[in-house]
């Protein structure tokens, strides 16, 4: 075969590039390595700044009573918390992750539609920045300090002109508007290069599962993103212009924000921890040393999640008052789409038992994913039954649950993604020893930050609130959560210091340094600009296995 | 301010909060959804135990199903032979598709089943009525048949015979605000163009506590609910006493006068006034309420004179302003206040 031939490396430099030169190459770049990097980067950046804010609401609320922040200040420090979270750290990162990883696995030299790409990189940047400018351009020339403080689905009529003065409202709409338009074009940018660029021989049915994943991703993202956009400029209609949507008092409907608002708002969800599947779905079997369990299984729950997941979105309203009958149904499906996730489950499981499983880094955050996400799920089957959301929504019960998903599964994911591709991206491996530390201190913090929610919230602890009175008999829980913060910034601070020495100092990586088995480990680390100086050509699911075990090949089985 | 207490007192479990002038309750227990007071919150904690129970025996098969892969299948140090592959097995597979979708099945049918037991679109019989607004940052409660309006703390009668019901209809003045009292039962939005209604159930005496759920802005963290139940004599005394008009005390007259004449009537109501407005609490029987800016501080001489002096130091960014009055005046107007019993 003279398929997955090396590629030469990287021509030898003549002499250092200057600065100025090599930044120009980064902002002018169509290339989705550097696209993808950029988006991860500036998605980590925002992670700390997101984190940060968090950290400062647990301050507040460590003890009942504390006087550390000013009710608006907590107030804009949880919306743009939950906002950057969810549009600024989850979708580029997974976005980010997608475009380097999806060329690569796919084996094409390059996204369906390279410039469309770097305009969608370069809209999200945008709208973050929009976002953020917030804080100082709020209030117009009335003063600086302000940001939204609307929550980040921004229920109506609170984000009336009546009751959420100034600009920074509008931000929050542009801001996020803009970076959806972005991240619209390149889901659409992902389905054109899944479909239409695979390798030769890789079939549907013999892409790696990324691929699969990613591309019921960017069906949702497509499905979803637009009709925030359409509530989006009614908003901004009813804000700028005097109309009327969302405004009760003039015959607006404020219901009609949330049905628009959660039919985006569970998809999203669904959009972010479904990369999350992707990442471990291609590093557990590497580290058990065992083909992934169930291929055509595996997918079948994929395209199944992504059709419940558009049918679920009123479980986040089960408190507003809808007729029995509506709740059955929307409880019916919110506890259907446990089913192909719990399939999802018991794959990744039966992959890893009967395996020889290395622990290494990205194998533990796999396995810390596993088990977070399990218990995060399994409170969705809590909340999806109405008469026990009648008492949780909006709780700390519910704050816990998701960020048993959101942090638990899909931070976690992402740590295994990072460390498990930074040595293809980069070409350099990130420090073992310092990854173990890590994982071990945000495990720790993590559960007993989040864990203690649970409890609260059953305790009748409301979410967003910015502070409580001592005789509700939640200081404990608080308390615990806050310490559990402490350790967590210390796992964060070393994750920050492993990359930066890591990105100079790291062992050097080589192609394939963890015997892996899918197509971006046949080229260099990092790849050429070019990827593959042959273009593949695959018979199975595994090729590089296939390359490594000539007598037992995969494409005999499948 | 009360909300200074700090550690030091937590930890030595010293009795916290001081002694009201107004009506003095005892401490609320903590709304724990695990201490239900009616037959929603039980049957709500019924179906929670069901879920401990299925939810918590999946999630410790799946536990330990991934412990004994962690702790059995490492690789031994010097083994570098690969595993053996397994692609997928049908019937496995099938086993954990179809046995799920019959947990799901299950637990839709006692969920389903609960949920047309609690949502009740009419009052049972003999239920007390109230009607429950909610503002931006306080409860207004409306009991329609007996002429009482009243705010943040809510009167509900018992009777010996049994568990009281409670029928609410929930309206919001301005934006979107939930009513949670987590023992009476689950909680319920309310929304501006809505009208909501929400059964509740009451098995014994005592005051329970609760709050806004839904984020409203500023000041929703103080957005609180203190629920009395009282035996029927005690009710039907407290609601003879709200149904009275505000009390005439010549002694303090120059008071009632300074605040009729301040934009004070604009917002408040004080029965046998002219103070008509209805966007603030109705302060009628202002002191037999054991709180003041829904529930923030206790009803006490010194802290009614702070708020009356400056409602943003007690609760910064609620709706009502400083009045500018000094401090005399703010004395004057309070010893009027202190009357209205």
């Amino acid at each position: 075969m003279s398929v997955l031939q090396k590629p030469a490396g990287p021509p030898a430099a003549t002499g250092p590039v200057p600065f100025l030169s090599r930044m120009h190459e980064w902002v002018t770049t169509v290339d989705h390595k550097k696209l993808g990097t950029m988006y991860v980067t500036c998605g980590i950046v925002y992670l700390i700044i997101a984190g940060l804010e968090a950290t400062m609401m647990r301050w507040q609320l460590a003890w009942p009573g504390q006087e550390v922040l000013s009710p608006e200040e907590f107030n804009r420090l949880f919306t743009m918390h939950g906002t950057t979270m969810v549009f600024f750290v989850g979708m580029p990162i997974l976005l980010g992750a997608a475009n380097v990883l999806i060329p690569l696995m796919i084996g094409a030299r390059d996204l369906a539609f390279p410039r469309l790409n770097a305009f969608g990189f370069w809209l999200f940047f945008f709208g973050s920045l929009l976002l953020y400018f917030s804080y100082f351009g709020g209030q117009g020339l009335y003063g600086m300090g302000s940001a939204p403080d609307v929550g980040w689905f921004a229920y109506a009529p609170l984000t009336e002109r009546t009751f959420s003065r100034g600009h920074s409202t509008d931000y929050w709409i542009l801001g996020i508007f803009v970076a959806g338009i972005g991240s619209t074009a390149t889901g659409i940018n992902f389905i054109a290069t899944i479909l239409g660029m695979r390798c030769k021989g890789m079939t549907l049915m013999k892409m790696p599962l990324l691929a699969w994943i990613m591309l019921i991703d960017s069906v949702l993202i497509v499905v979803a993103l637009p009709p925030l956009a359409a509530g989006q400029i009614m908003l901004l209609f009813d804000r700028l212009l005097g109309a009327h949507f969302f405004d009760a008092q003039a015959g607006g409907s404020a219901l009609l924000w949330q049905n628009i608002f959660w039919f985006f708002g569970h998809p999203e969800v669904y959009i972010l921890i479904l990369p999350g599947f992707a990442f471990v779905t291609e590093i557990i079997p590497v580290f058990s040393r065992k083909v992934i369990f169930g291929y055509p299984l595996m997918v079948a729950a994929t395209v199944a999640i992504g059709f419940i997941s558009v049918g679920v979105w009123a479980h986040h309203m089960f408190a507003v008052g809808l007729s029995p009958m509506l709740n059955a149904i929307f409880m019916g499906s919110t506890m259907l789409v446990g089913v192909p996730t719990g399939i999802k489950m018991f794959n990744w499981v039966a992959t890893m038992i009967g395996g020889k499983i290395r622990f290494e880094t990205p194998m533990l955050y796999s396995t810390g994913f596993l088990c977070q996400f399990l218990l995060g799920g399994l409170t969705g089957i809590f909340l999806a039954t109405v008469p026990f959301d009648w008492q949780v929504s909006d709780s700390y019960f519910v704050v816990g649950h998701f960020h048993y998903v959101l942090f638990g599964g899909l931070v976690f994911a992402i740590f295994a993604a990072v460390y498990y591709w930074f040595p293809k991206v980069t070409g350099r491996l990130l420090n073992e020893r310092l990854g173990k530390w890590q994982f071990w201190l945000l495990l720790i913090g993590f559960n007993l930050t989040f864990g203690p929610m649970h409890v609260s919230g059953m305790l009748g602890m409301p979410r967003r609130i910015y502070t409580y009175h001592l005789d509700r008999g939640w200081e404990f829980w608080n308390l615990l959560s806050s310490i559990g913060v402490i350790i967590q910034l210390v796992g964060f601070s070393l994750f920050a210091w492993n990359v930066l020495h890591s990105l100079f100092k790291g062992r050097i990586a080589g192609d394939d340094p963890w015997d892996a088995w899918t197509l971006e480990w046949s080229t260099t680390s990092p790849p050429p600009a070019h990827n593959f100086d042959e273009d593949p050509v695959v018979h199975s699911r595994r090729p590089l296995w296939d390359l490594k075990h000539p007598d037992d090949p995969d494409w005999k089985y499948e | 301010m009360v909300q200074m207490c700090g550690c030091v007192g937590w930890l030595a479990g010293l009795p916290l909060g001081s002694t009201a002038a107004g009506a003095t309750l005892p401490a609320a227990p903590t709304p724990s959804m695990f201490d239900p007071v009616g037959e929603p919150a039980a049957v709500i904690l019924d179906i929670t135990w069901l879920l401990i129970g299925i939810c918590g025996a999946i999630g410790l098969i799946m536990l330990c199903l991934i412990g004994f892969a962690v702790l059995r299948c490492r690789r031994k140090e010097g083994d570098h032979r690969e595993p053996a592959q397994v692609y997928g097995s049908n019937p496995i597979e099938l086993a954990w598709t179809v046995v799920p979708l019959m947990i799901v099945f299950v637990l839709f049918m006692v969920s389903a089943r609960g949920i047309f037991d609690l949502e009740k679109t009419s009052p049972p019989e003999g239920s007390l009525e109230v009607t429950v607004t909610g503002h931006r940052w306080w409860w207004e409660f409306d009991y329609e048949g007996l002429g009482i309006v009243t705010a943040g703390e809510l009167h509900v009668p018992i009777d010996d015979d049994g568990p009281a019901d409670l029928y609410l209809t929930l309206k919001s003045a301005d934006v979107a605000h939930s009513f949670w009292v987590p023992q009476f039962g689950g909680k319920m939005d309310v929304i501006p163009d809505r009208v909501n209604h929400l059964w509740l159930q009451v098995d014994r005496p005592g005051v329970f506590v609760g709050q806004c759920a839904e984020y409203c802005g500023n000041q929703h963290a103080n957005m609180l609910i203190t629920v009395i139940v009282e035996p029927r004599a005690e009710f039907d005394a407290w609601v003879a006493a709200q149904q009275r008009e505000a009390v005439e005390d010549p002694a303090v007259a120059a008071g009632k006068r300074l605040f009729l004449r301040t934009s004070c009537i604009n917002c408040h109501t004080v029965r046998g006034t002219v103070a008509n407005g209805t966007f603030a609490p109705d302060l009628t029987h202002l002191m037999s309420r054991s709180t003041i800016g829904s529930g923030v501080v206790p009803n006490t001489p010194e802290n009614l004179r702070e708020w009356v002096w400056d409602p943003q130091l007690v609760k910064p960014g609620c709706e009502m302003p400083s009045m500018k009055l000094s401090r005399d005046e703010v004395d004057l107007v309070c010893s009027w206040l202190e009357t209205l019993k």
